[in-house]
């Protein structure tokens, strides 16, 4: 495989929810919650995408159907030449082994009743039930200490763990099949800050040494600069900007880029309060019924006539960052 | 080699405790519990082996004493029928062990059809959803619809009264309610991210609703299969009453308590107070013992 050629190829990806209306008739047309609306984005091999937006603009959604665990309305994503969207669910599950996923809510994403040897063990007994039981037993002690759990701890049980460590072996349980691509649905978001400095610093080693793919969804920027090589910003289901992360964060090229940018609180109390934060009117949009044109017009300070008439491609503005806007 | 090393590790091991012991710890605090615990273990060694302590069987009739039960059928110790005799002079001891093996069974085996049936068809119901869910929890909503009380009578009046037939109709509707609890609970545990874990892994259907959703399943399900056993004793108890249940010469708790109350005004109240006082402490300890039970599957809940 050419290092240039991408692992994950995602084109007009769109995931569209039904949602009855209030008092609807067992026949009446559901509305479309256009959850992703039309994604855009490609992802090498050995490179972290961090995906940033607000709540609800679809950043859960969109990981959920790359791995298929949403249905998707259209578009196509293409997996080392294979678009998953096409595959039975038999071919599926041959490459689910190649994608893993690691969860926002630690100790929810472990199964209370099982210890965390089996639930470890999981994916490799799914994907290889000819392993015999000392080798699945030695695999999971590797990986356990891979992630800095104590390998004589597999027959505890999740709540006997702490929120790091939870994620820890969550972590643990999505490298154990030995992935290409890790996706990281906030992994972080519900511990605290001595212990995501810990997890992100663990996911970065794990990375180099295996030479994983990352998709790192997360709403705290400063997080997702610190992992990403790129970042994509989601607003309302769509891309609004790829860019490279030290580009981004200092030269945001699209208005909600820099409204995002402007509102990280910065580490120090003078320049914290000295610093400019952009404040956007109005309020998010419904996805049920997005804007015409560009979905971002509603909030924007630049709008003008075309912004409501057409929707703004994603275009290369040079030092590999792309934006959707007309004006900018 | 392979034997050394293993030993090493497994004595490394740090052993884990799982839920179930957790919760098997809080049980035994709760002192209510235990006690029906203890009386349920009481009343089964009563059932199984309480046959060995009379010289009496349950068929034998005491000619002797047949011809005035009425003044001397009393319970005693002498005569060796420590509950008297039953209204046909056959030693009650004897009839109340029989009795009360029919009733524990009917009631066990009503719950145990409850649980496997029930639960698996409403964790499947819930986990997979959307149209065969509503086919398949419509069906039980149709079979919840009919007259059980009917069906059942007519079954036993239709294929003769029999105690399989009594099975077959408590089998029926046994697993009708826990199959709207198995499906309730299904659809809150489903949408838990270790359930999307599985998924993603690529775990298959029937896999992920045995090992992930049913075990996290049971402690709701024990809980209602504990407080079902006195409700299915009950009600096989009222079909028996109405003299349709347990045939001659089997007997139930049912059975005898209808045997007993008949024969009321003869002054003869131990026919009735023997087997109405087991129906009664069993069902005590089952409730008791399924409240601790609840309390300590889930401790969110006090």
């Amino acid at each position: 495989m050419n290092a240039q050629s991408p692992l994950l190829s995602v084109r007009d990806l769109k995931v569209w929810f039904d949602i009855k209306p209030k008092g609807a008739m067992p026949w009446t047309a559901p509305d479309k919650l256009k959850a992703v609306d039309g994604v855009d984005f490609d992802l090498m091999p050995g490179e972290t995408l961090g995906i940033v937006g607000e709540s609800g603009c679809g950043k859960s959604t969109l990981a959920r159907a790359i791995m298929r665990m949403v249905p998707s309305e259209a578009g196509t994503v293409l997996w080392l030449g294979d678009d998953l969207l096409t595959l039975s669910k038999h071919e599926m599950r041959g490459h689910r082994k190649e994608m893993q996923m690691i969860f926002q809510d630690p100790l929810a994403s472990l199964n209370p009743r099982m210890t965390i040897g089996q639930i470890v063990a999981e994916p490799l007994k799914t994907h290889h039930p000819n392993l015999s039981k000392t080798e699945v037993k030695d695999r999971v002690r590797e990986v356990l200490d891979r992630v800095g759990i104590l390998p004589n701890m597999i027959n505890r049980y999740p709540h006997e763990f702490s929120g790091g460590q939870c994620q820890r072996i969550g972590i643990a349980r999505a490298l154990i099949v030995k992935p290409q691509l890790i996706i990281c649905d906030e992994p972080v978001s519900a511990l605290d800050v001595s212990i995501q400095a810990q997890v992100i610093n663990l996911l970065m080693e794990i990375q180099e040494d295996m030479g994983l793919s990352l998709i790192f969804i997360a709403h705290d920027l400063s997080v997702v600069k610190h992992i990403s090589t790129r970042v994509m910003v989601l607003y309302l289901g769509n891309v609004v900007e790829i860019s490279e992360a030290e580009q981004l964060y200092r030269a945001p090229g699209h208005p909600y880029t820099q409204a995002l940018i402007s509102a990280v609180p910065i580490p120090d109390p003078k320049a914290n309060a000295a610093r400019e934060i952009m404040i956007l009117d109005a309020d998010l949009p419904s996805p049920l019924d997005p804007p015409s044109g560009c979905v971002f017009r509603t909030r924007c300070p630049h709008a003008i006539a075309v912004c409501s008439e057409t929707k703004p491609p994603l275009t290369d503005r040079g030092n590999g960052q792309q934006v959707a806007c007309h004006v900018i | 080699m392979a034997h050394v090393t293993d030993i090493v590790d497994t004595t490394e091991v740090i052993k884990g405790r799982s839920l179930w012991q957790d919760a098997r710890a809080r049980f035994f605090r709760n002192k209510a519990a235990v006690a029906a615990l203890f009386i349920l273990i009481l009343v089964s060694l009563f059932a199984l082996f309480g046959g060995f302590l009379t010289p009496w069987s349950n068929e034998e009739i005491d000619w002797n004493l047949m011809g005035d039960v009425r003044t001397l059928g009393g319970p005693s110790i002498e005569t060796g029928h420590y509950f008297g005799l039953d209204p046909l002079g056959r030693d009650l001891f004897a009839r109340v062990v029989q009795g009360t093996q029919i009733s524990l069974m009917i009631g066990i085996v009503g719950a145990l059809i409850s649980v496997i049936v029930g639960t698996l068809y409403g964790a499947t119901a819930g986990f997979i959803g959307g149209r065969l869910d509503n086919i398949m929890m419509r069906i039980v909503d149709i079979l919840m619809a009919i007259p059980y009380m009917f069906v059942l009578i007519l079954l036993l009046v239709v294929f003769g009264r029999s105690i399989f037939m009594l099975f077959v109709g408590i089998g029926l509707i046994s697993w009708l309610d826990m199959a709207r609890i198995a499906r309730g609970q299904t659809l809150s545990i489903k949408n838990k991210e270790f359930v999307e874990a599985a998924i993603a892994t690529g775990v298959s259907t029937p896999k992920i609703i045995i090992r992930h959703i049913v075990p996290n399943l049971l402690g709701v399900v024990i809980v209602y299969a504990t407080l079902l056993v006195p409700s299915m004793i009950m009600f096989e108890s009222f079909i028996s009453f109405l003299g349709l249940g347990v045939q001659e010469p089997l007997t139930s708790w049912g059975a005898l308590i209808n045997e007993g109350a008949g024969q009321m005004r003869y002054g003869t109240l131990w026919m009735l107070g023997f087997p109405l006082f087991f129906f009664l402490i069993s069902l005590f300890a089952f409730f008791f013992f399924g409240d601790g039970l609840r309390d300590a599957l889930d401790p969110k809940d006090r």
